[in-house]
């Protein structure tokens, strides 16, 4: 726990590359393997690829319709992220200025309903959202993401607006700004903090999140990754060379995503869970 | 959206109002002092609260209905049966048994070992090391990749790479047919579990060691205390907030577990690791009886939720008597 670089720290720093290293084989052979021959894979899994197969790629590319699911996901994902916090800032901003019982009810049902499990939930959600014409359909996908993850969204913006001093408002709706206006302008600001929290949780959440797409988007041109990914393996479980160049295709948005956010990740995920 | 998520909140209203007869009426204009703050608050609060009570509560309390009838999804006739759904679940379902086994076994080690690894890694990673900051990326990283993805890049490890690696290093413990044995194919879905879950850990746990004051630890260190005792005595009471999220966190990752699941095993082999998720699934999806399916699903909440009540009162009783 010192601040001094002894030649113990030297000893645990050692231990902790080796450990880091250990994280990453399953990486290595999931990237040396998807540039090998199918009989390379077979005869040299361990081994570095002899001649790099970009052709697995473009092959894999094509067969799983990649660019289709792709747009597909991020189609989703942005939506779905950008009206969970359009309407959950603004439900939250409401809960906690509206000095009511009715908003300590609404609000704790948010927050109860976080317990129940998506399967207690996804057999009549089916036959709901059938009845309303959400099947197969981006926006009813949206809806139910919406509905899914307000829970966590509103509890997480409550739990910051509170912390805001009412005092700047008042001094706005004195200026004659409207309430709505008073939230946009002055209180949505503010949060931004928390609105990249909640951005972050929900897109990881929404791009990986395979169950839900899956009883809703029936109609193979509305495939997501982790849909198109769940056929394409399916159709060619030990076709290797095929197979992990998909799963690569599948990995490298959310790697690029990751490199490019990691410190507003890592601040997102510490802040979103210690409240 | 607006008008019926009017409807929506007069509804919630007048349960309010029902509760609250008591005291005083509270959703009335006098109180609320103009109309306009009331459709104010339904402009803002509806949308979501609407879109929460189709998606979540309407299939929540449809569901606890169906669990009491005999359902089969294809045709729309549905019979109440009354607990037969139940009874059937609780007697009879040998899987649905093995299922609740299998899940239980795995929560509690899932969790264990979870948690043991992030905490370690948290301890290296706020320690004054070089690499730090690229261990806690590498750490991390599997963590950002969803389930699905993570269970077939290790369906070709346990297949391929634990093969190959056997040969080389000779090691028997790589050479067994590890998704083909009940047993190994367990801890292979563990593996993956603490391989994706503990960076994530790690995150809270690191966040929480920053903020344990160094003069606390200075000074159990000029008393003599050992490295041991004041991991014991200071670190671990201290960063006891971060351990209730923490076991929060993993016990529902862990009990509701299906992606890994699905991807990794599909619950093979011979259905030995197939846990409650995926069972409810397949009850439901597979086998078409969504009576059945729901009934094992209302199960499965009442669990989850008992869990998550004893473990945060059980978590914040520790809190304050620490």
């Amino acid at each position: 726990m010192g601040n001094r670089y002894t030649g113990r720290t030297f000893i645990v720093e050692i231990l902790a590359i080796v450990l880091g290293l250990v994280f990453l084989v399953p990486f290595y052979y999931l990237v040396s393997n998807s540039l090998k021959s199918f009989a390379e894979i077979l005869s040299n899994t361990s081994a570095l690829p002899s001649v790099l197969q970009f052709q697995n790629y473009v092959n894999a590319y094509h067969q799983m319709n990649f660019l289709k699911a792709f747009s597909n996901s991020l189609l989703i994902t942005v939506v779905s992220s950008i009206v969970l916090v359009f309407f959950c800032s603004m439900a939250a901003y409401m809960l906690v200025r509206t000095k009511k019982k009715i908003s300590n009810i609404i609000f704790m049902m948010f927050v109860a309903a976080m317990v129940i499990p998506f399967q207690s939930i996804m057999i009549p959600l089916v036959k709901v959202t059938g009845n309303l014409g959400m099947i197969n359909s981006v926006w009813g996908l949206v809806i139910m993401y919406l509905g899914f993850g307000s829970g966590m969204t509103i509890f997480l913006y409550h739990g910051f607006i509170k912390g805001i001093p009412v005092e700047l408002e008042e001094a706005a709706t004195i200026d004659g700004c409207s309430r709505l206006g008073v939230f946009w302008r002055i209180v949505f600001p503010l949060l931004k903090p928390i609105t990249v929290t909640v951005i972050i949780l929900n897109s990881l959440w929404i791009w990986n999140d395979f169950l839900l797409p899956s009883l809703v988007l029936q109609d193979p041109e509305l495939k997501t990754i982790p849909l198109a990914t769940f056929s394409f393996f399916g159709q060619y479980t030990k076709q290797w060379d095929l197979a992990l160049a998909g799963l690569m295709l599948s990995i490298i948005p959310l790697l690029i995503f990751f490199f490019a956010m990691q410190k507003h990740i890592v601040k997102g995920i510490t802040s979103g869970s210690i409240k | 959206m607006n008008s019926p998520s009017k409807l929506q909140d007069i509804e919630v209203g007048s349960v309010g109002n029902q509760k609250m007869l008591k005291e005083k009426p509270f959703l009335n204009i006098k109180n609320l002092k103009n109309l306009k703050s009331v459709g104010l608050f339904v402009l803002l609060v509806g949308p979501a609260f609407l879109a929460f009570t189709i998606i979540v509560l309407i299939p929540f309390f449809m569901g606890v209905y169906y669990a009491f009838t005999d359902w089969n999804g294809v045709n729309g006739t549905i019979n109440w049966v009354g607990l037969d759904n139940f009874k059937y679940v609780f007697t009879e379902d040998k899987q649905f048994h093995k299922s609740f086994w299998i899940t239980t076994k795995y929560t509690a080690v899932a969790i264990i070992l979870t948690n043991i690894v992030g905490f370690i890694l948290a301890l290296l990673v706020t320690k004054t090391l070089k690499t730090r900051n690229m261990l806690r990326t590498v750490f991390f990283m599997p963590n950002l990749i969803g389930g699905l993805l993570l269970g077939f890049v290790w369906q070709f490890i346990f297949v391929k790479g634990f093969a190959s690696i056997g040969q080389i290093s000779g090691i028997s413990l790589f050479e067994l047919p590890w998704l083909g044995d009940a047993n190994t194919a367990f801890w292979g879905i563990v593996i993956v579990s603490v391989w994706q879950g503990a960076g994530y850990i790690m995150l809270i746990y690191t966040a929480a060691l920053q903020n344990v004051p160094q003069e606390l630890i200075e000074a159990a260190k000029t008393d003599g205390a050992n490295r041991w005792q004041i991991l014991r005595h200071i670190t671990i009471p201290m960063i006891a907030p971060a351990v209730t999220v923490c076991l929060f966190l993993t016990i529902s990752w862990s009990f509701k577990v299906f992606d890994v699941n699905l991807s990794l095993t599909n619950g093979g082999p011979f259905k030995s690791t197939e846990m409650l998720a995926l069972n409810i699934y397949t009850e439901a999806f597979v086998n078409n009886r969504y009576g059945l399916g729901e009934a094992k699903a209302l199960i499965f909440f009442l669990v989850v939720a008992a869990i998550t009540i004893i473990q945060v009162t059980y978590t914040k009783k520790k809190e304050v008597e620490s």
